[in-house]
């Protein structure tokens, strides 16, 4: 693995949270991580493409089915409103069940690679103070204390 | 969201009633805010406060001011206007907007928040070579908000005009200069915080003034919806055909369904790559919070969108189509003329001071969209273009935030000029084209910057211009640009911006189909034509935007 890390990196990425890169890289391939990327992925790329399909199939068959989006279900309320309503069932529907699963699998697992991170480095995620030498470090601090 | 015809006579018998009651409203919204923002700026001291309000408000607070930066016065008059006006229609596009949190959900608010630190620009440049990364995503996020902006701002002048029934150019210039100079104030002077404020308290408005109105006109309908849909159909004299898709978009030509799946499309991917949406991430304390002010925002926008069908609809029976047209040909006043006839028609007090109400939220909701817009901007230009572009890393942050401040001045000083030059232009599509930029150029990168091991400087590079020219490219070949009858639009467009006589090359209206698979496809090429792999930073990321470790 070849890193190209040139002069002009700085931003985000110099502020570390107190690890280096080898340290992030290490988290990254102990196996609490792997089941936090596993728990993450498996729950985010099918339902994204779920609600996807889901949407598009509505906006077609705006497009191209407007016979059946027009049949009566009940008095003046047809299929493509009750359609429609569905979509904003499902949307508010899918951000419970990902809000229910970030709190039970997720951030228990994100806990378990934090408890990796050597004590007194980790950042904002453990609480810990940010304390890394170089020109963010005083800006950090500031900005810790401005948030009081 | 551009009011056409200002010959007709404005809301008549109630003008000047309507017109002192809603500059008092207007008045008392404006020292109200005015009033925030000083007191923002006096909280206002380290960068982390000017850029992300101290990253201190709860998710509630950040839910309804993303909810205020999100519904514009094209949400709340324009969809309700096209309810009013084409029936089914106005669903596609509150649907598509609110469908598209799912996307800044699921794939972007938490890992945005945890690995960034103010701009877009500071996920998508994470992994890469600082300076070309910054400078695409830096360019991206200043013409997606101008377009915006622009948007917003000759809708203002136009809906203003329309609203206090003061015809004329200088009425409408003197409104665009007045919207621009507060938003500047908000801006340069509250920050984050003020801004963030500033969006509460009209999210607050609006959520409430909506409420008001669709109780009200369900009320009148038994709070039977069928009976609601049943006097629309009746009293749009399109029977059920305004009840079901296809009165705006009905076109049965191939191009003007793909038209609709053009549009779909990009507001669906649009949102999760609109920048002044996502630094509003940065302003809660963790990734937990950025996720519960997304669940906050979704749960208001949906509600907000259901009342404006019920808005629209009751627009549509008991104002009818003849009476909103005689006043817009493009709807935009029918939430106010719903306002004027449930408070008791035109004439009587109760109508002007629920006209008033409604008038004065709409200039709230206007001057909370482009205070968020303009912020996005100078932030962007400030911590991407100078501090890591023409600085390369080493300004200090306060001199970033000195530039910030001159750049929301500069950016503010250029939309009031452009929107006085285009103020005759009907300029709504600017709106979808910002998000089909959005979804275009910046999603892409963003997506593959979060989740593709393999991706690069090159590629990202690639991406956000490939994304942003195609987009940009189709728009000008498209009826936008040429309006000249062809097969495919028989009717041709007389508002055409270059030439009413020549035909399109491209039929689309919206650039979405074409430009979206274009961003990917660019950001894709750019990654594997280049032999830079970015791994061990990619590790970082990963950890980082998953675990919150080393959030700022």
């Amino acid at each position: 693995m070849v890193c190209v890390t040139t002069e002009d990196s700085s931003g985000p990425g110099s502020a570390g949270g107190g690890l280096d890169n080898a340290a992030y890289v290490q988290l990254s391939e102990s196996p609490e991580f792997e089941r936090l990327r596993r728990a993450f992925r498996r729950f985010v790329f099918p339902m994204t493409l779920a609600f996807l399909v889901w949407y598009l199939l509505y906006v077609v068959l705006s497009a191209y089915a407007r016979g059946f989006m027009g049949t009566k279900v009940v008095g003046h309320i047809n299929v493509a409103l009750v359609f429609g309503l569905l979509q904003f069932v499902s949307t508010f529907l899918i951000a419970w069940l990902y809000e229910r699963h970030a709190r039970n699998r997720l951030e228990p697992l994100a806990e378990l690679v934090r408890a990796e991170v050597p004590a007194g480095t980790a950042g904002a995620g453990a609480g810990a103070a940010v304390d890394e030498p170089g020109t963010h470090a005083k800006n950090e601090k500031d900005e810790k204390e401005g948030r009081e | 969201m551009t009011p056409g015809t200002l010959a007709a006579p404005v809301l008549a018998a109630s003008e000047n009633e309507h017109r002192t009651f809603s500059l008092i409203l207007f008045g008392v919204f404006v020292a109200i805010t005015l009033f925030i923002t000083l007191w923002a700026s006096r909280q206002t001291k380290t960068a982390a406060d000017y850029y992300a309000g101290g990253r201190a408000f709860t998710p509630l607070q950040n839910g309804l001011a993303i909810g205020g930066d999100y519904m514009s016065a094209a949400s709340f008059l324009g969809i309700a206007g096209m309810f009013a006006l084409s029936g089914y229609d106005g669903f596609l596009y509150s649907i598509g907007f609110l469908v598209a949190w799912l996307v800044a959900l699921l794939l972007v608010a938490e890992m945005l928040r945890n690995s960034g630190r103010f701009t877009m620009a500071d996920v998508l440049a994470f992994r890469m070579r600082q300076r070309p990364v910054r400078a695409a995503a830096g360019i991206s996020t200043i013409v997606v908000s101008i377009f915006y902006l622009l948007a917003q701002m000759v809708g203002a002048g136009a809906l203003v005009s329309l609203l206090l029934g003061v015809s004329g150019e200088s009425a409408k210039i003197w409104t665009i200069v007045a919207v621009g100079a507060l938003m500047i104030f908000y801006v340069t002077v509250g920050g984050m915080k003020g801004t963030t404020w500033v969006q509460i308290v009209k999210a607050v408005m609006l959520m409430s003034g909506a409420l008001v109105m669709t109780v009200w006109v369900l009320s009148k309908y038994s709070f039977n919806p069928s009976t609601l849909l049943g006097a629309a159909a009746d009293a749009s004299g399109k029977g059920e055909k305004f009840l079901v898709p296809g009165l705006k978009y009905g076109a049965t030509d191939m191009w003007s369904k793909l038209d609709l799946l053009s549009l779909g499309l990009a507001l669906v991917l649009g949102t999760a790559g609109l920048p002044h949406i996502l630094i509003r991430f940065y302003t809660v304390p963790n990734a937990r919070a950025a996720r519960a002010s997304v669940n906050w925002a979704i749960g208001i926008i949906g509600v907000f969108y259901l009342m404006t069908l019920v808005i629209g609809f009751g627009a549509a029976a008991l104002v009818g189509s003849k009476a909103i047209l005689a006043q817009d040909k493009g709807g935009n006043t029918a939430a106010v003329q719903v306002a004027q006839e449930l408070g008791g028609g035109a004439g009587s007090t109760g109508g002007a001071v629920f006209l008033a109400v409604i008038a004065a939220v709409a200039f709230a909701t206007i001057l909370a969209v482009v205070a968020g817009l303009t912020l996005a901007s100078s932030s962007s230009f400030a911590h991407d273009l100078f501090a890591n572009v023409f600085r390369r890393g080493r300004a200090t942050e306060r001199d970033e935030v000195r530039v910030a401040r001159i750049a929301a001045i500069v950016i503010g000083a250029v939309s009031i000029l452009l929107s006085i030059f285009a103020r005759g232009l009907n300029v709504a599509f600017l709106v979808a084209l910002a998000f089909a930029v959005a979804a275009s150029a910046n999603l892409p990168t963003l997506l593959f910057s979060l989740f593709w091991k393999k991706f690069n400087t090159s590629g990202a590079v690639a991406g956000i211009y490939g994304g942003l020219v195609s987009a940009v490219g189709v728009v000008l070949l498209s009826p936008i640009c040429f309006g000249g009858k062809s097969a495919t639009l028989p009717k041709g467009n007389p508002d055409a911006l270059f030439s009413v006589d020549t035909v399109a090359p491209i039929p689309l209206q919206n650039p979405g189909l074409i430009s979206i698979p274009i961003g990917f496809l660019c950001a894709y090429l750019g990654t594997v034509l280049s032999k830079e792999r970015t791994d061990e930073k990619f590790a970082e990321l990963e950890v980082r935007a998953l675990t919150g470790t080393g959030a700022h």
